[in-house]
């Protein structure tokens, strides 16, 4: 117990030096010229992939829900927090809608640019507070909405999965066509400036980078909170097994509910985050290899440990970023970004054969491995 | 139907009353009657009447497919009965619902010890509490002494208390089975159905096991599905015995075993 005390303290004041690295550090580090304001805003966008990451973790490592849409709950955040932006760059032709709306207007025949009116569900979105509390609060909604029905019936497992991806399929066509005035595949891309400042600047990529962390490290306590208090036990009981939770007297499905909708709650403010820092968001966002590859983050990173889903997020990310440029040695070809996909599955097939509760656990495994110490074993018990 | 029920005699009689089962209901904790239960055409369970007196330890014997885990859904409403009636602690609850019949305190260990492998034994024990299994009281949730003390008085007498932090995955397979039956004395249940506690134990885990029913047998009702006939020596408890969805024998295990019919169909084998 004492070891296990121990480890605890020591991983916490990993995370705490982490923080502050990242609070203190990289924005020292822009100033003083060692890394460029697009290395922040990189880090500043795989930090919103890392709060997805969390709240994936929170379902799946814990309560054993395997949610295909985080993808759609992100792109919905990014959306509603677009559609702000896209306001304050209003169309020259007609002023009363957004360019990136204007661009793809669905005109009937015989109508003229200045017959394209705004749609109703453009108009709460004028509103900065009323954009951010509806990134947060549709996802939930929609989330809570797929559970209900699907916690209710029972659907689990790989039926969950293949449920929410069919949506999230679903939902991409939909926000993918012109008529629904939602700026079809082109997506919302047409943007000057956030809260009064120019998107270009360097000031606002810096602020949004630690908006970010902030907001990561809030959700990561948040998401901490949960899983050490009892409602964190019931929740790997549901993993474990949810009928005998019902024979207790419990009602799974609620407390499914809950975490699934905080999940997306998390994922639309992640996508809020995000948009500022990326200035598009299109339907592919939320093409289902979107959601798949949230979910090999986390397995990745450690399934069930809040910090491996950061950890995950950010590594394969910043490999992603890495290796998708070619690199020559010596003169010779030695890297092509096509090789990529290759790559992140052989890393994911690699961390599922070989260490099963991600690279968060590899310290430890190297430890046991030096001190050869057994695994342990069930005592025998023996009759007075 | 069947051989008559020696041990029941005044049944016969008790029918002609137009309140007769209500009568024999209110003597027994447990009152089964005329139940049978039929699974596509066959008849899985057929008994005329069976009852278990307040504080009883009661053996159910009976050789593969005699209907014993068939009776144990019944009681603890997983099946409901094709006909007859059940009456537990005065009150007919054929009807009722399984998560009903938990709580009026029907509580049942099944075969495989049904435990949450990632918790730890406390843990596990926690969990089981009564009344806290709200959702939003478990987020803000905080140990109370008096729980704690509870939980490690049940784990104490199961021989469980040293391992009460470890994860339950860890246990040896009789400590899983202790670990069962101490969740559900948690919720003090009026009837405990244990459904082959001894299966796959070794000795000295059989002997415990036999221990600790016999230790549990003092504060409750206890029905305990069994076909280790050694194990059930050790029990020294009046024995029904099943055979093919009936009953063939009620009495001490002394008498059961002296009983042609039972040593024909399962003992003598």
């Amino acid at each position: 117990m004492t070891d296990r005390a121990a480890r605890l303290v020591r991983h916490r004041v990993l995370l705490l030096v982490l923080a502050l690295f990242g609070l203190v550090g990289i924005p020292g580090l822009y100033f003083a010229k060692v890394i460029d304001i697009e290395t922040v805003n990189t880090l500043g966008r795989y930090l919103t992939y890392a709060m997805v990451a969390i709240g994936l973790d929170l379902i799946w490592g814990y309560a054993g829900i395997l949610s295909l849409c985080q993808a759609l709950f992100f792109a919905i955040g990014a959306y509603a927090m677009g559609m702000f932006m896209a306001h304050q760059y209003t169309s020259l032709d007609n002023p009363a809608i957004p360019q990136s709306l204007y661009l793809v207007y669905p005109f009937e025949i015989g109508e003229t640019s200045a017959d394209a009116v705004l749609p109703w569900f453009w108009v709460p979105f004028k509103s900065f507070p009323v954009a951010l509390v509806l990134a947060i609060c549709i996802p939930a909604a929609v989330a809570a909405i797929i559970g209900f029905f699907g916690f209710i019936s029972r659907v689990r497992g790989v039926y969950f999965a293949i449920l929410t991806q069919a949506l999230t399929v679903g939902a991409c066509l939909f926000f993918g066509d012109n008529d629904m005035c939602l700026c079809g595949t082109n997506g919302l891309s047409q943007f000057s400036t956030f809260l009064g400042v120019d998107l270009g600047s360097e000031k606002l990529k810096l602020v949004m980078y630690l908006v970010s962390l902030v907001s990561t490290i809030g959700v990561y306590l948040l998401c901490r909170f949960i899983v050490q208090s009892r409602f964190g036990r019931i929740l790997v009981a549901i993993r474990d097994d949810e009928n005998t939770l019902h024979f207790t007297g419990y009602k799974p499905h609620q407390y499914k509910l809950f975490v699934f909708a905080l999940s997306a709650a998390i994922a639309g403010l992640a996508g809020a985050l995000y948009i500022p820092q990326m200035q598009i968001i299109t339907p592919s966002d939320m093409a289902a290899i979107e959601s798949i590859l949230i979910v090999v983050w986390v397995a990745v990173g450690g399934r069930g440990t809040l910090s491996g889903a950061i950890l995950g997020a950010l590594v394969v990310n910043l490999l992603y970023k890495n290796l998708t440029s070619p690199i020559e040695v010596f003169g010779l070809r030695m890297w092509k970004p096509d090789y990529w996909p290759i790559l992140l599955g052989a890393v994911f097939v690699g961390v599922v054969m070989f260490l099963p509760r991600g690279l968060l656990s590899l310290p430890g495994r190297l430890k046991e491995r030096k001190s050869k110490v057994p695994n342990p074993t069930p005592k025998p018990v023996e009759a007075k | 139907m069947g051989a008559p029920v020696e041990h029941y005699p005044q049944l016969a009689y008790v029918d002609h009353l137009p309140s007769g089962s209500r009568l024999w209901s209110q003597h027994y904790l447990l009152f089964l009657e005329g139940v049978t239960a039929v699974f596509d055409g066959f008849t899985a369970l057929d008994i005329s009447a069976i009852g278990v007196e307040h504080n009883e330890l009661r053996v159910i014997i009976g050789p593969n497919g005699a209907g014993k885990t068939t009776f144990c859904d019944i009681v603890t409403g997983k099946t409901e009965p094709a006909t007859g009636q059940v009456y537990f602690d005065g009150e007919n609850i054929t009807e009722v619902s399984e998560a009903e019949i938990f709580l009026r305190g029907i509580g049942r260990k099944f075969q495989t010890p049904t435990v949450f492998d990632s918790l730890t034994t406390y843990q596990n024990m926690e969990l089981a509490l009564p009344g806290n299994q709200k959702v939003w009281p478990n987020l803000f949730a905080k140990e109370r002494p008096e729980e704690r003390d509870r939980i490690f008085d049940i784990l104490k007498r199961v021989k469980l208390d040293d391992d009460a932090h470890t994860e339950a995955r860890f246990l040896s397979h009789g400590q899983r089975q202790w670990l069962a039956i101490s969740v559900l004395i948690l919720s003090r249940p009026k009837l405990l159905l244990v459904d082959e506690p001894a299966a796959g134990l070794t000795d000295a885990e059989t002997e415990l096991t036999a221990e600790l029913l016999l230790e549990l047998k003092k504060e409750h009702t206890l029905i305990v599905i069994e076909h280790d006939m050694d194990f059930v020596r050790h029990l020294d408890a009046r024995v029904t015995v099943l055979n093919e969805g009936k009953m063939m024998a009620e009495g001490s295990m002394a008498d059961v075993q002296k009983d042609e019919a039972v040593i024909e169909a399962y003992l003598g084998r």
